[in-house]
């Protein structure tokens, strides 16, 4: 491996704000020769990689075994069976609730994202007053216990008939999804040198090429990296989706994983919990591998400065 | 500030060098730069504060009210009463004791994990895209289901410890299991944060401290911990002020029981499931005033620069 990749490596990991510190690194190439030192940080590489992986295998192992064999405390199956899977698409418990969380997850995440891109343009290329506030007030939204929230909004929506619909977990999710979409979005568009759009215009470009073929292109990563931070929010959530719906109406996967246990008390729910649980994270995870260094560098981007 | 020089680079062709408190061409352009920047983040700065400040002010406004659904007639403004009925209450106590030793705990194991994370991201060069890969599967995977997946890997039937032991039958083992959870979940995001301080420690400082024959241990604590501790303290309040509000892992695993309640336990108990909005009210306004008084003590008595958090401006 040379010098160059680990510098490329280096710039995606620190979400493209640190590029002096992301250059070449001899030294780092002068360790990797040490052969005693190289296969510590082989050994926690591979200690990384079995921690974050063991809990989603156990996971899929329960997920795969029949209700006789559940119980065998074996981490392999002794023999795979799709029956969970097959119960959980067709008992209607979790077909619904699927469609709410992806429909509820990405209309939030497609208006949180515009207006944050609004908002975090104006944050990173206008000078405005108010907006020291408005990033200020958007991160103290971020730590805010949702909790807090939850009682009025339980109050409102039940005169509003927001109560168990959409509306009724879009309001709240955007309440948390746009300070999450603001941050990140402002810290990918200070990266974006705007110079080159009024260079685009010296050398002739009309205003909206220059926009539309030098800046856009370099905005559009960083939109799509918020997009799935904030999506990954929406799909976590389990309060407001408790709180905030009592039927199939509106409730979310995390929600209706945790009702499963309660309602089906004839058989053990496990192993339907358990391949519910593998149905909505295998999609993410996905995700995570596809985008890694972008989510990376977007989960980091603005917290520590280079 | 980084917007003066943007400004400024921007208005290069005007003939005033200076550029911060331009003359008239200029004042005008940074007027019609100012609306334009209120017009776009408006719709952000509206919306947040319907979705937010609104409902808090009313949370405030019940927290003050005799406010009970199942009996709705009966609502009156009651003053501080709900306040002291909760604290005058040994549930809210235990909840507190509970929700500081989960925090505490977890976050301090969180810090540690995650820094032997960072610094195996930061120095392996085998393996660098699988690691930062495989550290993200936690963090995309709901809470709740790794609630489930930690409560069924200890569970007798299902689970994988030897023998009929079952840790969710006993307070200290309900902690140790919701710790587990918490740390296994979030350590990644820790971790993540921490590397990215790793990254601004010089490494020329390093390479000089060796060369004067410092060992690896010596630099790890004269070096690189003093030089990330902003980052360090940053991830600690950003990680401390959301364990702090932790619910779903306790919901799922032993829903309050044993004394694991939270303080958003007991809030949504009140709240959702006695529908006592006056009271549930009162626990969260408490629990917001306790989360800012965490990012109090952090930001002044620790020195956290929260400045660094938001990139610069």
């Amino acid at each position: 491996m040379t010098a160059t990749t680990l510098g490329a490596e280096q710039v995606g990991a620190g979400g493209g704000r640190n590029l002096e510190a992301g250059g070449p690194r001899k030294p780092r190439g002068n360790r990797a020769t040490e052969p005693g030192r190289s296969l510590g940080w082989k050994l926690g590489v591979v200690a990384i990689v079995a921690y974050a992986m063991f809990p989603v295998l156990w996971i899929l192992s329960l997920s795969l075994k029949s209700d006789a064999t559940i119980a065998d405390g074996k981490l392999i199956p002794r023999e795979i069976t799709g029956q969970n899977y097959r119960d959980i698409f067709t008992s209607g418990e979790f077909v619904r609730p699927l469609i709410n969380s992806i429909g509820i997850s990405l209309i939030t995440t497609l208006i949180a994202v515009v207006i944050a891109a609004f908002a975090a343009y104006a944050i990173a290329r206008l000078d405005f007053p108010g907006k020291g506030l408005l990033l200020s007030g958007a991160l103290a939204i971020a730590m805010f216990p949702p909790v807090s929230i939850i009682g009025p909004l339980f109050d409102m929506w039940r005169v509003t008939g927001l109560y168990d619909t959409w509306p009724g977990l879009i309001l709240p999710y955007l309440t948390f999804a746009l300070p999450l979409a603001i941050w990140t979005l402002a810290a990918f568009f200070r990266e974006i040198p705007f110079d080159l759009e009024q260079a685009a215009q010296v050398d002739g470009a009309t205003p909206y090429q220059a926009f539309r073929k030098v800046i856009l292109p370099l905005a559009l990563p960083g939109v799509f990296t918020s997009a799935i931070i904030v999506f990954i929010f929406c799909w976590n959530d389990f309060l407001f989706s408790i709180s905030l719906t009592s039927t199939q109406n509106a409730r979310t996967v995390p929600a209706a994983t945790a009702f499963f246990t309660a309602s089906s008390n004839f058989v053990n729910p496990t192993g339907q919990i358990a391949a519910a649980a593998i149905v909505v994270t295998v999609p993410i995870i996905i995700m995570v591998l596809v985008f890694q260094r972008r989510i990376v560098a977007g989960l980091t981007a603005g917290a520590v400065k280079g | 500030m980084t917007t003066t020089t943007d400004a400024g680079s921007r208005r290069i062709g005007a003939p005033e060098p200076s550029g911060r408190k331009p003359a008239k061409r200029s004042t005008d352009r940074a007027q019609a730069e100012r609306r334009l920047g209120i017009k776009l983040a408006a719709p952000a700065a509206i919306l947040m504060l319907a979705v937010t400040a609104f409902p808090i002010l009313y949370a405030i406004w019940l927290s003050l009210q005799r406010y009970d659904l199942r009996n709705p007639d009966d609502k009156g403004f009651v003053g501080l009463s709900n306040y002291l009925l909760v604290l005058g209450d040994g549930t809210w106590w235990t909840a507190v004791g509970s929700t500081t030793l989960i925090t505490v705990v977890s976050v301090f194991l969180e810090l540690v994990i995650g820094l032997a994370f960072a610094l195996v991201m930061h120095r392996a060069i085998f393996g660098r895209r699988t690691v930062r890969t495989a550290i993200l599967v936690p963090y995309g995977i709901i809470t709740v289901i790794s609630a489930f997946a930690f409560a069924f890997a200890v569970a007798p039937d299902t689970g994988f410890l030897p023998g009929s032991v079952d840790p969710l039958s006993s307070t200290g083992g309900s902690f140790a299991t919701i710790i587990l959870t918490e740390v296994w979940k979030t350590t990644p995001f820790m971790s993540l944060l921490l590397l990215a301080g790793l990254a601004t420690v010089p490494e020329e400082l390093q390479e000089a401290a060796k060369v004067d024959g410092a060992t690896a241990w010596q630099r790890l604590w004269k070096i690189t911990l003093p030089n990330m501790k902003g980052a360090i303290m940053v991830a600690l309040l950003f990680r401390a002020l959301d364990a702090f509000r932790i619910f779903d892992t306790v919901y799922v695993q032993t829903a309050g029981a044993l004394n694991t309640q939270t303080i958003s336990g007991l809030g949504y108990n009140a709240l959702v499931s006695r529908v006592n909005l006056g009271l549930g009210s009162a626990i969260s306004i408490l629990l917001f005033l306790m989360i800012i008084a965490i990012a109090f003590v952090f930001v002044k008595l620790f020195k956290t620069n929260l400045g660094t958090v938001k990139g610069g401006d």
